[in-house]
């Protein structure tokens, strides 16, 4: 455990500091070909490391989740000069365009708030990148790789504040449920009555 | 019949989806396995069964000829990291006989935000790079080897890539089939 921690704080070296180099604007692109590549060998060995399809997603998931905290900071110095959102709707729909134009190239389709309950929101996306090139065999029909990207945001979410549990379903493509604690919703409710 | 490039999918990702993505997994990686040599060993497995793959989505895009000698298949390894990876890596440092060679990169798009911490310095980073190269020409019948000399990750001013050509494969059949 503690080499992890050392690998999430920078190291000493001076001359290789992350942090004196000027922040990259983020534009180089790469080819689809070797992501799908590397996404389906990251299904496969965390496939090889569980046996039920729900513990590969919750690999997956939690893959997903060190990818999110580590482009919270990224995201908001570059696109809003570092001021965060502290405003749910606001913080969904930096997720839905901002997140998702960055990380996929384009905005998630639809963000919609469940009409039964009002702590949970949907954000649905019809054709997932991730998902592009996996076939889901017959015997696991209810994998979603996607909750790879389930990961990213709850993540997103969680390290900005507002606490949830995000997961990715089949349904209108692929659908990712986000449920917020209960007092993130009473939270946002005092905000708006200021 | 000239194919078309255009019919291929040429779609691009943001690459620091890649760098990040990748970041995961080493470090999940780390977590799964004690020793950091498994590490590495399982991260250039990855990278060998990409190329394998990736081969034959190169000599699609590509319609490439059969190389007949390792100065033009160091071209064409050039020329998929500019494909695949956005980057132009230099050749270099040929050896007398031309059959080991260096490829020199300025910039990796794996470790854009990576830094290693110092108990980690046997971690080779950027395996799946020496695996995925292995693995592509594996498939076109050339056996090679394939290491790291110097590492931006460890201080050095350049990542090289030193690959060395160790033999031709023959074509086996499989077993079973005449």
């Amino acid at each position: 455990m503690e080499k992890l921690e050392a690998l999430k704080i920078s190291s000493m070296r001076p001359r290789t500091n992350i942090l004196d180099r000027p922040l990259s604007k983020g534009k180089t692109e790469v080819s689809q070909s070797i992501v799908a590549l590397l996404f389906s060998e990251i299904v496969q060995y965390s496939q090889s490391q569980v046996s039920t399809v729900q513990e590969l997603q919750n690999r997956l998931h939690a893959l997903g989740q060190d990818v999110g905290s580590r482009i919270i900071d990224l995201y908001f110095m570059r696109e809003r000069s570092g001021r965060r959102e502290t405003k749910l709707t606001q913080m969904l729909l930096f997720v839905k365009t901002t997140v998702w134009k960055n990380l996929f190239g384009k905005e998630a389709e639809k963000l919609e708030h469940a009409n039964d309950d009002e702590c949970t929101y949907y954000i649905i996306e019809k054709d997932p990148m991730v998902n592009t090139f996996i076939s889901v065999p017959k015997d696991k029909g209810t994998l979603n790789c996607a909750n790879f990207t389930a990961g990213i945001v709850e993540a997103v979410l969680k390290n900005s504040g507002f606490p949830c549990k995000v997961s990715a379903h089949w349904h209108k493509g692929t659908t990712y449920m986000v449920k917020f604690e209960d007092f993130v919703i009473a939270r946002d409710k005092q905000l708006e009555e200021k | 019949m000239s194919r078309q490039a255009s019919r291929f999918d040429s779609k691009k990702v943001n690459a620091e989806f890649l760098t990040l993505t990748y970041g995961a997994l080493v470090t999940q990686m780390l977590r799964d396995f004690e020793n950091v040599e498994d590490v590495n060993k399982q991260l250039e497995r990855i990278g060998y069964n990409m190329g394998m793959r990736l081969i034959e989505d190169f000599l699609a895009r590509t319609s490439a000829p059969r190389c007949l000698e390792m100065r033009e298949t160091a071209d064409r390894i050039q020329q998929a990291f500019r494909i695949y990876l956005n980057v132009q890596p230099t050749i270099s440092n040929w050896s007398a006989s031309s059959d080991e060679f260096s490829l020199v990169f300025e910039t990796n798009p794996l470790t854009e935000f990576v830094e290693l911490p110092q108990d980690l310095t046997n971690l080779r980073y950027s395996s799946i790079l020496s695996g995925c190269i292995r693995g592509a020409l594996e498939m076109v019948q050339l056996d090679v080897q394939c290491w790291f000399v110097q590492d931006q990750l460890k201080g050095d001013n350049v990542t090289e890539l030193r690959i060395k050509f160790v033999r031709r494969l023959e074509d086996a059949i499989p077993a079973g089939e005449d």
